[in-house]
């Protein structure tokens, strides 16, 4: 249960101090710290990231959403072509879906140049896939459950009854 | 010309957190403590509906008692989620925030010469509407040592039992106090004794984080001496929006819709659009809402006892309510340490008796306030003591 707890506090803030997570389930600090340390020992927490928002950054970033379809044969998995594919730093997310294609890839790069150079030179060419079809993503409005608009503020009076 | 004031209105003295507003202004950098309604927005789906209420052109009147679909909804919810059985035809009405109902409460029940016996530190807006209303009010103090709770006890000590009317609100603004079914029990049998209506304000039914909420109208003898506040301010963040509700027998609502007919005609036709949507799709925003406030309590509690402070544990609404160090009153305290350290809180002496040398810290505020709000309290109770 203090795992669930945790994890979820994690994923809302994941510099919430171990004192401060104490405090709001009213664990001992030391239980957090250890809680911690067994959900990343065990790979249920895998990292922690900073959701940017890039449209606030003086530099580029270049992010592309591609379709791939593949064909599978007796010695080729899904699993197989993913595992090839997710050894690309480029790819910052790989996912098997249902639907008209089969794998859902994030790529990310400083240019579009070279995010279609990435698709061109080191995916398409790859003998099991038969498709790729590359959407670059125009403007971002929320990542990670996190909206990036300019918020809804505080207007409330500072005292009310 | 000057205006010759009614007698009702120059006896309400003038609200005691005015003051606090004005040492507020001359600081930009202030976190408030002192808010009443959540920091939430109201959920996306039920400002949807809000919205499309608009595009449709849906901006007439209602029905008096409020639209039949939203009067069914309230019913069912009542029922799923406090065990109150109210029928949606007679024994419900819409009202424009649950202070409107509270108003057609004393206005409908309360004759000149009536007591309403007031469980106190209590929500600053009942003693005005007995007063409104022409009736005379009883503080009956809750201790600390009770926990906030109300007590026969107290009940009898305040010579309640000669009084017309009892007001109870639990989960309690400010205190936090909740009242769980053994302690209503001696209550509601004070109040059959004694043949009191009771007003039972429950709009933080849903913010109690220990154990489920227990309604004083659904104890024996009960539903047919109670009226049952309830709205959508405080659990479903529509405060603006302005609705709340009151369940009771027919005869005692149709009494407050006669008011309610000639004085607001309906409740805010966009906001009941707004609630219906609310009740029928949003139960896990309040859900993820009332977490989100639980963690904060525990925090803040938490935080006052590092701090030294005697904070006891408040277990409902969206406030606690810790004693003011020695040396200060809560006035002194609330004052200065909004002027030192830009902190607003509200002191507890506001709410009525049993309030004085405590502090009103609403959570309804993030995380991140929170913890700086606490670490300059913390920082102002060091430089003082």
């Amino acid at each position: 249960m203090s795992e669930r707890e945790v994890l979820e506090l994690l994923r809302e803030n994941a510099r919430y101090s171990t004192a401060d997570i104490a405090r709001m389930t009213d664990l001992e600090e030391r239980e957090v710290e250890a809680t911690i340390e067994e959900l990343e020992a065990t790979d249920v927490v895998r990292g922690y990231q900073a959701v940017v928002d890039w449209d606030k950054l003086e530099d580029e970033r270049v992010r592309a959403e591609v379709e791939l379809n593949v064909t599978l044969d007796r010695e080729t998995s899904y699993d197989d072509i993913a595992e090839r594919l997710a050894r690309f730093p480029e790819v910052k997310a790989l996912r098997l879906i249902s639907g008209d294609y089969d794998f859902d890839m994030e790529v990310e790069g400083d240019s579009i140049r070279e995010v279609s150079q990435f698709i061109s030179e080191k995916v398409a060419p790859v003998p099991e896939i038969t498709q790729t079809v590359t959407h670059y993503v125009m403007a971002s409005y929320k990542e990670n459950g996190i909206e990036l608009g300019d918020g809804e503020g505080d207007d409330r009076l500072s005292f009310s009854p | 010309m000057t205006f010759e004031l009614s007698d009702r209105v120059e006896t309400v003295p003038p609200s005691g957190i005015r003051r606090f507003f004005e040492i507020a202004e001359e600081r930009d950098d202030v976190i408030s403590l002192g808010v009443g309604e959540p920091d939430f927005a109201t959920p996306w789906a039920a400002r949807d509906a809000a919205i499309t209420s608009l595009e449709q052109g849906k901006t007439s009147y209602t029905a008096n008692r409020g639209k039949r679909e939203l009067r069914e909804a309230i019913a069912d919810y009542v029922a799923d989620r406090f065990d109150l059985g109210y029928g949606a035809d007679e024994e419900i009405i819409v009202t424009a925030g649950a202070s409107e109902a509270v108003d057609l409460a004393f206005r409908a029940f309360v004759d000149p010469g009536d007591t309403v016996a007031i469980a106190q530190p209590a929500y600053i807006s009942y003693e005005p509407g007995v007063i409104f209303a022409g009736g005379d009010v009883l503080p009956v103090p809750t201790k600390e040592e009770d926990d906030f709770r109300l007590t026969a006890e107290a009940l009898e000590a305040a010579g309640a039992a000669d009084a017309d009317v009892l007001v109870l609100c639990y989960p309690n603004n400010p205190t936090g106090a909740i009242m769980p079914a053994a302690d209503l029990e001696p209550v509601a049998a004070f109040a059959r004794e004694h043949d009191l209506t009771v007003f039972s304000d429950e709009i933080y039914a849903e913010l109690t984080y220990d154990g489920e909420h227990t309604s004083i109208a659904t104890l024996p003898g009960m539903r047919e001496r109670t009226i049952v506040f309830n709205g959508f301010s405080k659990a479903h963040a529509m405060t603006g929006l302005r609705l709340g509700y009151a369940l009771g027998p027919a005869d005692a609502i149709g009494a407050m819709n006669k008011i309610h007919q000639y004085t607001m005609l309906s409740a805010p036709t966009t906001a009941q659009y707004a609630a219906l949507e609310a009740l029928e799709s949003c139960d896990d925003d309040v859900r993820e809402m009332v977490a989100q406030y639980d963690r904060r309590r525990q925090f803040v509690l938490t935080r006052f006892r590092e701090i030294g402070m005697d904070v006891f544990e408040a277990k409902g609404a969206f406030y606690c309510f810790p004693e003011v160090p020695e040396g200060f009153t809560a006035e002194e305290f609330a004052e200065e340490v909004l002027r030192e350290q830009g902190v607003a809180v509200v002191p507890g002496d506001v709410f009525g008796e049993g309030g004085a040398g405590h502090l009103r810290i609403s959570y309804a505020t993030g995380l991140e306030d929170l913890r700086r709000a606490l670490n300059r309290i913390e920082a102002f109770v060091e430089e003082h003591a």
